[in-house]
């Protein structure tokens, strides 16, 4: 296995900052190059102005960056129309959004929802409470023991009458991907559409709505080296059409009377007051940044550093890797166990040699009781990540157990 | 920081000992106690006759600060009065705040006080509480 070259580490001014630090939770929040941070500088100090304001020049100039976005999104995801992209807060937001304004509105009741077992919390608990309040029926797609979803389990869970999917591409707890193409596929039969949790998958894979036909797609800026506050609530023109608007305010309305209101058009009439015209910027920069480096370039880094960790962790015998190790289903996080070891106790002894992992449940309480984990240990990667890290990881994980009063 | 002054002999004694994980025959208080962020999940179960509890187990699963915090806990008020242990939750919860020093709480919690090093350790006083929080929740409850 050949080393890598920090060709693009050096972007990084956190790890200037941090020279000794290995920071390996990049499936929570990821650093951000200077690229990105001078964008919103240069905004914040030289450029800072409300948008679809005032007729003056700093304001129009504000506002043509905002729009540019847009269009950057629009060309990173594939849509086909501008007014496709909405600019939300984060994933949370997104989701929030669409099963308040859409399902909430579209949904009657005994209408069925379908989310699998994978679901971060903010994929599922909006819809369960939906679902508990409308009284709807909500059913979930199941794992096999590798932690992925079986064209069976599709068949039998997305049947006629089932009028929502929603689906994370990639599980931010244990790193499996979903068969998401078929899940589509098979939605768009029964008549159903199909919400994509895409946090995990759009920072590290190249994404075409048109041609996968996502109804709706949500990610946040943040997880994708932009600030944190910003994100995407991706959908079909005649879908977002249908959706109530969910915040009431400025920019969202077209004339205002003392006793009705006209709403905008698309996009602002789901976009109501100031936006994060900050985090939208660095979005901008972000996908420039990754448009630069180009999406195959970082996603065969991180799978090669996948691959590495996971050879590398199979040689622990001590080390529970869970889900599936064929890295074709897996995104660039791995998720494990040191076997008599809480995960706490293994993040906060490699915390002690300067090693950022995740621990704990993941947001994902349902999945981890469905597969009878209490917490995992996890690593996920980025395009600064290099195999020293993985190295320095391996050396610590091996003291782990020796602090606990095991053996080895 | 210095591991050993966390993972110590008795802590990890305590978090591989098995005598106080069990079930209770006899149970008048039962409480559940946990730490979204970290995953400690224990419940907690006495047994209290006459104001004493007599009898103290617990089930569940954590981090091995949470399990062994609990194991002390357990061992240090089985035999005391009700508000003999609430005296020591008390005690305890000012140790690990750092409002009282471990000399001074060596009478009430004796080798309970080597816990008293988590108060650097922001990330572990929510496990090293746990058990403590959940025995004044359990004598403030009793089953039925
Ligand atoms: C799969 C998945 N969905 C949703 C979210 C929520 O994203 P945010 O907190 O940015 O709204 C996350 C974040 O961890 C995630 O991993
Ligand atoms: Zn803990």
């Amino acid at each position: 296995m050949e080393t890598t070259k920090d060709t693009y580490r050096g972007d990084f001014p956190f790890f200037t900052n941090n020279p000794d630090l290995v920071y390996l939770d990049s499936a929570a929040t990821t650093q951000k190059p200077t690229q990105v941070l001078e964008a919103t500088l240069t905004y914040n100090g030289a450029q800072h102005a409300n948008i679809h304001r005032g007729a003056y020049e700093l304001s129009i100039e504000a506002t043509n960056k905002f729009d540019a976005v847009r269009s950057k999104v629009k060309a990173f995801i594939g849509a086909s129309l501008e007014e496709e992209i909405i600019f939300t807060s984060g994933t949370t937001e997104s989701i929030n959004m669409i099963v308040s304004s859409y399902a909430g509105l579209h949904l009657e009741e005994g209408d069925e929802i379908v989310l699998s077992i994978l679901e971060h919390h903010s994929n599922l608990v909006p819809w369960q409470q939906l679902a508990i309040a409308r009284k709807l029926k909500l059913s979930y797609m199941y794992i096999n023991d590798l932690g992925i979803i079986e064209p069976d389990e599709i068949e039998v869970k997305i049947h006629d009458g089932v009028k929502i999917v929603a689906i994370t591409m990639m599980s931010n707890a244990i790193g499996v991907k979903t068969p998401i193409e078929a899940i589509i596929k098979r939605t768009h039969q029964v008549g159903g559409i199909v919400v994509v949790d895409g946090a995990q998958a759009v920072p590290h894979q190249a994404i075409d709505v048109v041609s996968m036909d996502m109804d709706f797609l949500v990610f946040s800026g943040h997880k994708m080296m932009a600030s944190t506050g910003v994100g995407v609530l991706y959908g079909k023109k005649a879908l977002l059409e249908t959706m109530a608007p969910y915040r009431y305010g400025g920019d969202m309305i077209e004339y205002v009377e003392e006793q009705v209101t006209t709403f905008a058009k698309l996009p602002s009439r789901l976009e109501a007051g100031t936006p994060n015209i900050e985090g939208v910027i660095s979005l901008g920069a972000a996908i420039d940044y990754i448009n630069h480096i180009g999406m195959d370039t970082i996603h065969n880094h991180e799978m090669m550093l996948t691959q590495y960790a996971l050879l590398k962790l199979s040689e622990l015998d001590y080390v529970n890797i869970i889900g599936t190790t064929d890295i074709q289903f897996k995104g660039p996080v791995i998720s494990f166990n040191i076997r008599d070891v809480h995960s706490h106790d293994t993040a906060f002894i490699l915390d002690n040699a300067h090693i950022a992992i995740r621990s704990g449940h993941h947001c994902a309480q349902p999945l981890m009781h469905y597969m009878k984990v209490p917490s995992t240990a996890r690593i996920s990667f980025y395009i600064y990540n290099n195999t020293e890290d993985v190295d320095q990881l391996i050396t610590h994980l091996k003291e782990v157990r020796r602090w606990l009063g095991y053996g080895s | 920081m210095d591991l050993s002054s966390v993972y110590t002999e008795i802590i990890m004694e305590h978090n591989q000992a098995k005598h106080n994980k069990h079930q209770l025959t006899a149970t008048t208080h039962k409480e559940r106690g946990h730490n979204p962020s970290c995953g400690d999940d224990i419940t907690l179960a006495l047994t209290v006759e006459d104001n004493i509890i007599i009898d103290a187990a617990y089930d569940g699963m954590g981090c091995a600060i949470s399990q062994a915090s609990t194991s002390m806990m357990i061992d240090l008020v089985k035999g005391k009065t009700v508000e003999e242990a609430r005296e020591k939750v008390s005690t305890f919860i000012r140790l690990i705040k750092g409002e009282v020093n471990p000399d001074d709480a060596l009478e009430a919690l004796e080798d309970v006080v080597v816990l008293s090093n988590i108060k650097n350790m922001p990330a572990r006083v929510k496990c090293a509480v746990l058990a403590w929080h959940t025995l004044d929740e359990a004598l403030n409850n009793p089953s039925e």
